[in-house]
């Protein structure tokens, strides 16, 4: 293989290219309808607005994307998340809690109800499936007798978790100046990142990428980096970067982090990937999967308080359908249905594709029931691609981008042989796991 | 007896991303022969056969492949069995929850439109069944069945279609030796009635036994072809076509240095997971001293694997009553990650299933079970990780490019090695390996035996379960025979022979408990 095409492959995380293909796409969908929306998208109210209103996809998708890798789902985040939202805001407008202490309550309430679910999830072996089919109805049943079926107003002074901007200080240049700082941390942290990681893979002595890899790595993010920076900065006057946004981006950072870097990381991976081995070796696969399903309601919860927040009420019908957009973000954003494959930066780009889609397409003026159609399609399209050209050996969408330029079919069968054992194996392992008593 | 070949390969080069499988690699097999294919662990055989029978499809691969005079350029591995080829790949491919029958035909239902002709499948599996001398009701499920007899239900379902080229990759790898044998025979019957067949083995006795001629790759090419009849072929012979050089000792020198008894499982009591009228181990006990190596023979089926995996922090079935003992304390061992934080491994039989997890890297199979040791506060260290990774590749020959490589695309052999290294890297005091050579080639085999020296010789005690008596008796230095879960007899290295080792693998416990 060209050193070139090594390049790629570190350039995109050295996991194929399928993560490096969804960043394409993304870039595509939002340019595109940049130009039939004649720069509606792109406009910094706009972004804003997204930040505000789909920030619970984020939330939500981190938490999803950690579940599908060991091997579950969660179909009751929504319902979870309305729950803890109804809870929320009757603590605050009955009990009168300050919005400190009813942030507190909620995070408490997502995690029981996570506990809950983990229950009959890791100790009794119910499938994930199922149980949280059963909390979608419970929590929705629950959150609507708590609530009386009908809207609890929030206090302003709690609404800012969902509606509020970063407080503005200093001088007056025409932009926001904490949205600049936060840029300007934030380029400088990945630029420092990205130098570190270079030097520890030379330390390392393993295959270095060419410092081409690396300056096109930091001037595309930076580049990112400093037009979302001048975005936020430039919207209307008393806005800058949401505060849901901050919250976003922290957890995504976090979560970034457990799963690439840390023991409990690795054991989820272990356990989609081959449960019975992962058992084997001494992973504790009840306390894993409890873990996980109690980090998934705390994670709806959060969901759920933002989005109460930006509507100044929780409702009866608060995350319908939540579920399908965090788990429809997952699996554009590279995720495997059987497990052991995915990542938390995939799935916020998923959820990046999905919302942009949704934004764009009510832009356009498409009524939202076909927007739901298109949203539909899209998800099998994405996936279906994904699928396609691992089987059939082909460079996912960058090489269909750049088809014809050079390569002919034959000599691509990285990803095909990438994905083939995966899907051959992975059955067996289930298999076994029945032997093995739970541990 | 000038026979036209049945088949030629021709100068067939395979590439896979940064690895280079074959490299010209030419092959001729007469008809009515069997052709066996040696060669070290990634030496490129599984690939020769991919190739061949069209899992790798034409246009993936350079060369030509002449079979029966006609070139032919199978895209799958339909049109390969069409033409009369069938491939008993490496890995079992059988369902284990369904019956003999459904997975006989699987793929290949008969009747028509879509219905099953349950009938005529049925007859028609009676026949195969009959054809391998399988003597099972069709309707058991597979998962029932023993490998020996799953593997002979492979056979079977490759004779459905009419082979004329039969390709068995390891079919005895997991076969103890009367299992093998049946196998063997199987064989060499099938030749009498004209059919071809090729066979890729690392147990040399057998090849020696039952080919006609030899082809050696080694390094992804050829490096010769050997006539049985007339070359005079024998075990050293292959040997030295595999790693250019003579093994002088099939098993390493030691001198053991055997120390006080450490580890001991007393009163071990386990009940099946499944049927709890059923006890897999009653009141056993063993022991293992420090620098020692410990046997366990056994029949496929006698319970070994049951008896290590319930040891090995209850993996199996329904623990009901004994203790494990180490320096003279007891241990308490309710799951792995006692087991493993007590100081013991377990490298299971069953790689793929058990032991690895397919879509690691060879750096994070490494590790997977030992990251308490590269990580503080629950964060891995990647440039220990790395380091770590890297010394095992290198001290275990590992081939692959980096440790940066999936351990789904190694060869079997080499997959092997990765699960060593794995449980190397936890450290443990108490090693059980069982069957640890299973599917590794000889050079390999040795330095395993090496390793497992070594760590006898820092005072550690290692298990070793194994199907194939030469290698007990050449490694241990005491054996324990089980038989239906009851350990039946210990016998130290000098009572230790096949006879004696077989008479109490096949018999009930005479004397009181073993010690
Ligand atoms: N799908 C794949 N992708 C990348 N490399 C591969 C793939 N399959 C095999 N290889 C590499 O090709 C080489 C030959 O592998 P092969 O499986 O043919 O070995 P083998 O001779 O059958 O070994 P063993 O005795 O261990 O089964 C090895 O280096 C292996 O790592
Ligand atoms: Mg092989």
């Amino acid at each position: 293989m060209s050193k070139f095409t090594e390049g790629v492959r570190t350039l995109t995380g050295g996991r194929g290219i399928s993560q490096y293909s969804m960043i394409i796409a993304l870039v595509v969908i939002i340019v595109l309808f940049d130009i039939i929306t004649g720069g509606l998208t792109l406009d910094p109210t706009n972004v804003i607005n997204m930040v505000q209103q789909y920030s619970y996809i984020l939330i939500l998708a981190i938490g999803m994307v950690m579940l599908i890798i060991a091997g579950h789902i969660d179909l009751s985040v929504g319902s979870v998340a309305a729950f803890v939202g109804i809870v929320v805001a009757q603590s605050m407008a009955v009990w009168h809690f300050p919005p400190a202490l009813a942030m507190l309550l909620g995070l408490v309430t997502g995690a029981l109800v996570g506990a809950w679910q983990g229950f009959w999830v890791a100790f009794v072996r119910v499938p994930a499936f199922i149980v949280t089919l059963a909390g979608m109805l419970i929590f929705r049943g629950l959150n609507q007798v708590i609530g009386s079926s009908t809207a609890v107003p929030t206090p302003d002074s709690y609404n800012w978790i969902g509606n509020g901007f970063l407080p503005d200080f200093g001088p007056d240049f025409g932009y926001s100046n904490p949205t600049l700082i936060l840029g300007l941390i934030v380029l400088v942290a990945l630029i420092w990142s990205e130098i570190r990681g270079r030097r520890k893979r030379i330390r390392m002595h393993a295959g270095v990428a060419p410092m081409w890899v690396t300056v096109v790595k930091i001037v595309i993010l930076g580049g990112v980096t400093v037009f979302a920076t001048y975005l936020f900065s430039t919207g209307r006057v008393g806005t800058s970067f949401p505060v849901v946004g901050i919250i976003a981006g922290v957890l995504i950072l976090i979560y970034t982090f457990v799963t690439s870097n840390t023991v409990f990381g690795r054991h989820i991976y272990a356990l989609g990937g081959n449960s019975s081995a992962a058992v084997l070796s001494g992973v504790k696969s009840r306390r894993v999967n409890f873990l996980l399903m109690v980090n998934m309601s705390v994670l709806a919860a959060v969901a759920g308080m933002v989005f109460i927040g930006n509507a100044q009420a929780s409702g009866p019908f608060d995350g319908t359908n939540w579920e399908l957009d965090a788990i429809a973000a997952v699996f554009v954003g590279g995720a495997a249905i059987f497990g052991g494959i995915g990542t938390v930066p995939g799935s916020i780009i998923g959820a990046f594709v999905m919302a942009f889609l949704s934004n764009g397409l009510s832009l356009m003026g498409i009524d939202s029931s076909w927007v739901s159609v298109i949203r539909g399609l899209v998800l099998v399209a994405a996936v279906a691609f994904d699928v396609y050209n691992k089987t059939q050996g082909r460079p996912s969408f960058i090489g269909f981008l750049f088809k014809g330029s050079g390569r002919k079919k034959p000599t691509t069968t990285e990803e095909a042989i990438e994905a083939q054992p995966q899907g051959i194996d992975k059955p067996l392992g289930d298999k076994v796991d029945e032997r093995l008593p739970l541990s | 007896m000038a026979n036209a070949p049945i088949l030629e390969m021709r100068e067939i080069t395979k590439r896979f991303p940064g690895v280079l499988a074959l490299s010209d690699v030419s092959m001729t097999v007469t008809r009515g022969e069997i052709h066996a294919i040696c060669g070290e662990n990634g030496a490129g055989k599984s690939t020769l056969m991919k190739v061949l029978s069209g899992v790798y499809p034409y246009g993936t691969y350079e060369g030509e492949i002449i079979f029966e005079g006609d070139e032919v350029r199978f895209s799958n591995t339909k049109q390969s069995e069409n033409a009369g080829i069938a491939i008993i790949h490496q890995e079992l491919a059988l369902i284990p929850e369904l019956s003999i029958t459904e997975n006989l035909f699987l793929g290949n239902e008969p009747g028509r439109f879509g219905v099953i002709d349950w009938d005529y499948a049925q007859s028609r599996a009676a026949e195969l069944l009959d054809l391998v001398g399988l003597k099972e009701d069709p309707d058991t499920q597979i998962k029932t069945l023993g490998v020996g007899k799953q593997q002979l239900i492979e056979i079977a379902k490759a004779l459905h279609k009419d082979v004329k080229l039969l390709i068995l990759d390891e079919p005895t790898a997991a076969l103890n030796e009367s299992e093998s044998q049946h196998l063997l025979d199987l064989i060499a019957g099938f030749k009498k009635s004209g059919m071809t067949s090729i066979m890729i083995s690392h147990k040399l006795n057998e090849i020696e036994q039952i080919a006609d001629s030899i082809t050696i790759i080694r390094d992804g090419r050829t490096v010769e072809t050997l006539n049985v009849a007339t070359d005079g072929v024998n075990e050293d012979r292959i040997i030295r076509g595999m790693v250019g050089r003579s093994l002088e000792n099939r098993f390493p020198d030691r001198t053991p240095r055997i120390g006080e008894k450490f580890f001991e499982v007393r009163d071990w009591t386990v009940q099946h997971p499944l049927d709890p009228d059923r006890l897999v181990c009653k009141n056993e006990n063993f022991f293992v001293r420090r620098g020692e190596v410990v046997g366990f023979a056994g029949l496929m089926g006698a319970g070994r694997t049951e008896l290590a995996m319930s040891v090995f922090g209850r993996s199996y079935g329904t623990y009901l009553g004994g203790t494990i003992h180490k320096d003279g304390r007891e241990i308490k061992v309710a799951n792995v990650h006692d087991a493993i934080s007590n100081g013991i491994g377990y490298v299971s039989e069953d790689r793929k299933v058990l032991g690895l997890n397919l879509l690691d890297s060879i750096k994070r199979a490494t590790v997977s079970a030992g990251l308490g040791k590269i990580s503080s506060g629950g964060v891995v260290d990647a440039l220990q990780e790395y380091a770590v990774a890297e010394d095992y590749r290198k001290r275990l020959r590992i081939k692959a490019n980096s440790v940066e490589d999936g351990v789904g695309k190694l060869s079997g052999g080499n997959q092997q090695k990765v699960v060593l290294a794995k449980w190397m890297f936890t450290d443990p005091d108490v090693l059980i390996l069982d069957e640890p050579t299973r599917g590794i080639d000889v050079g390999a085999k040795y330095e395993i035996y090496t390793i497992i020296n070594e760590l006898a010789a820092q005072g550690k005690g290692v298990v070793l379960i194994s199907s194939e008596l030469p290698e007990l008796l050449g490694m241990s230095d005491r054996i324990y025979t089980i038989f239906e879960g009851q350990i039946t007899n210990v016998l130290s290295a000098e009572e230790a022979n096949p006879e004696s080792l077989m008479v109490s693998m096949t018999s009930t416990r005479k004397t009181g408990p073993a010690a």
